[in-house]
């Protein structure tokens, strides 16, 4: 049933009992023409760009626990595009060029708001950093703008811009054109919509091996719902890449570390736009439900176990304080981890792998939710035609081979 | 925070007062400029990343100063074992035996 105004009259009339459920949950057939590992916003995105541009309608999402349980509904969900590359800015500008109808083309409110993603500068190399990338993205046609302390604040006005601060605000970049959108929306509706396309989702479905034939091709998937043929498969398991990788034999680029956010008990309005700082390692914006949503940075080490240190969070929030005088007593109401999969140059990994078949979009760090949609639009690319997007084509797993990183360490650090 | 024990001071510690350094055993060709490329590439950014037993290096740096490495489990963030930089690597298998009693 579509989402429309009649319906929703209708079903409001009708005590809200009459909407079907969103997606399918059929039991796993035993062979796919493609099968997608990883139900998270990527995964499903992937799916849904399949069956939908590539008419691939025998394919499956397999997930291991529920949708968007990993990193899609534990994010802070900024979405920009103000990368330095030239590759990473047409991968990201794609996404957020399609963020802008996503809501119309699923027919699923992902409540994108693009309220604007102010970046802070506290020192001499920040602003340098930051004019930069000012200027390599207005080069590109991708807006960002450099501020004023005093705009700074005009644009967001709990900001405390007083020199005297430990960490004073000496600018700041601002894409205009960045902003938030609902996590769990975003997996909810790429799974309705490709589910309605005929594109099995399938949870509480662990993949546990890959099998390979004789040539090394992928011949099946075990999982804990049984085995499943298909010769085609794409890996999108963020912060468990590794780890399913090295079921087909293939050793990633990757280290997997807790990354940590907080939310606060929900207040009225008072916070515009979305604000970050990776010098002092905070950022934070307002849910529409008016929490606070905080982001803090990645523990020290790998781990896998979904929960960071304490004195990382807390050290977000002596950040937050003093940036947000407004907002000291507070009380946080939770605190959670995602696992996040890290690459040496902080970009992603979109495309094939040594193993025929295989394919993988990983690396997204700390910072993938924004790519979702551009993300899932070029791997299903990948993925139905065996050979990459011009998009993704740079981000292979080879140019850790030949040396052509796309280097955006500097400008990502710990940000999003 | 964890506690860590560093080996040679032989003290359980915070984290805070140590430095992590990444996967363990990972050594530096002999003779860089014979190595092909793809062996560089697994030297330099190829790391086993396990959801598991992980091999490791760590440096007390606000205490001796030194490197060390550890057995952690990744999911438990438990360390198994801390040992000095130089030693052979522990058996993993026994050391999961033995945590497992
Ligand atoms: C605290 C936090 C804050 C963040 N903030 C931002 C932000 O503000 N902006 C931004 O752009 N990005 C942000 N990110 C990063 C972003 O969340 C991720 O890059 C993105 O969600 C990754 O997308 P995904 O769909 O691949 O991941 P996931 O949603 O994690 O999906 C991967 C799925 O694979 C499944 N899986 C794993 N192994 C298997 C298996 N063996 N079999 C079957 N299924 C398996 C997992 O259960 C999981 O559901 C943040 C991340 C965290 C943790
Ligand atoms: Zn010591």
């Amino acid at each position: 049933m579509r989402f429309n105004a009649l319906n929703l009259l209708r079903q409001a009339f009708g005590g809200n009992i009459g909407w079907p459920e969103q997606w399918r949950s059929p039991d796993p057939r035993s062979a796919y023409d493609a099968v997608i590992v990883g139900g998270g916003g990527h995964g499903l995105a992937t799916a849904y760009y399949m069956a939908k541009e590539h008419g691939l309608r025998n394919i499956a999402v397999v997930e291991k626990g529920w949708l968007g349980g990993g990193n899609t509904g534990r994010n802070t969900t900024i979405i920009r595009s103000n990368y330095l590359w030239e590759e990473s800015q047409a991968l990201y500008e794609h996404a957020v060029q399609l963020w802008e109808t996503l809501s119309q083309e699923l027919n699923y409110n992902v409540m994108y708001s693009p309220r604007g993603v102010m970046m802070l500068a506290h020192n001499v190399h920040d602003v340098q950093v930051f004019k930069r990338h000012v200027h390599a993205n207005r080069l590109q046609g991708i807006d960002n703008e450099w501020l004023t302390p005093q705009q700074a604040q005009e644009f967001c006005p709990i900001l405390n811009v007083d020199p005297g601060i430990r960490y004073p605000i000496v600018g700041a970049a601002l894409q205009r054109r960045g902003g938030v959108a609902r996590h769990d929306a975003v997996a909810w509706g790429y799974a309705r919509a490709a589910s309605a396309l005929g594109v099995d989702i399938i949870q509480n479905c662990e993949v546990t091996a890959i099998r390979r034939g004789a040539d090394g091709a992928v011949e099946a998937l075990e999982t804990t719902r049984g085995t499943i043929r298909t010769k085609r498969v794409g890996v999108v398991a963020a912060g468990h890449t590794s780890v399913v990788m090295a079921m087909a034999g293939v050793r990633m680029p990757l280290e997997s570390y807790p990354l940590q956010a907080l939310v606060s008990e929900p207040v009225k309005p008072i916070m515009p736009c979305v604000v970050m700082s990776n010098t002092i390692h905070a950022y934070m914006s307002q849910s529409d439900k008016g929490e606070l949503v905080i982001g803090a940075g990645t523990d020290a080490y790998t781990s896998y176990s979904q929960t960071g240190g304490l004195h990382i969070s807390s050290h977000t929030l002596d950040a937050i304080c003093e940036l947000f005088p407004t907002v000291r007593r507070l009380r946080m109401l939770r605190n959670w981890g995602g696992i996040v999969d890290v690459t040496p140059d902080r970009s992603p990994i979109i495309g094939k792998t040594p193993v025929p078949g295989l394919f993988v979009n990983c690396g997204w760090g700390t910072g993938g939710f924004k790519a979702t949609p551009g993300s899932g639009h070029v791997f299903a690319h990948t993925v139905a035609r065996g050979e990459p997007h011009p998009i993704n084509a740079p981000f292979t797993l080879d140019r850790f081979r030949t040396g052509r990183l796309i280097d955006e360490a500097a400008a990502a650090a710990v940000a999003h | 925070m964890l506690l860590i024990r560093c080996p040679y001071c032989q003290t359980d510690r915070p984290e805070l007062e140590f430095r992590y350094g990444g996967e363990a055993h990972v050594s530096r060709a002999q003779d860089p400029s014979s190595v092909p490329d793809a062996a560089w590439a697994e030297f330099l950014y190829m790391r086993t990343n396990p959801k598991g037993f992980h091999v490791e290096r760590w440096r007390h740096t606000h205490g001796c100063g030194r490197f060390f490495n550890a057995v952690r489990h990744t999911v438990t963030d438990r360390f198994l074992a801390t040992y000095r930089a130089g030693e052979p690597k522990p058996d993993l298998e026994a050391l999961a035996r033995e945590a497992a009693r």
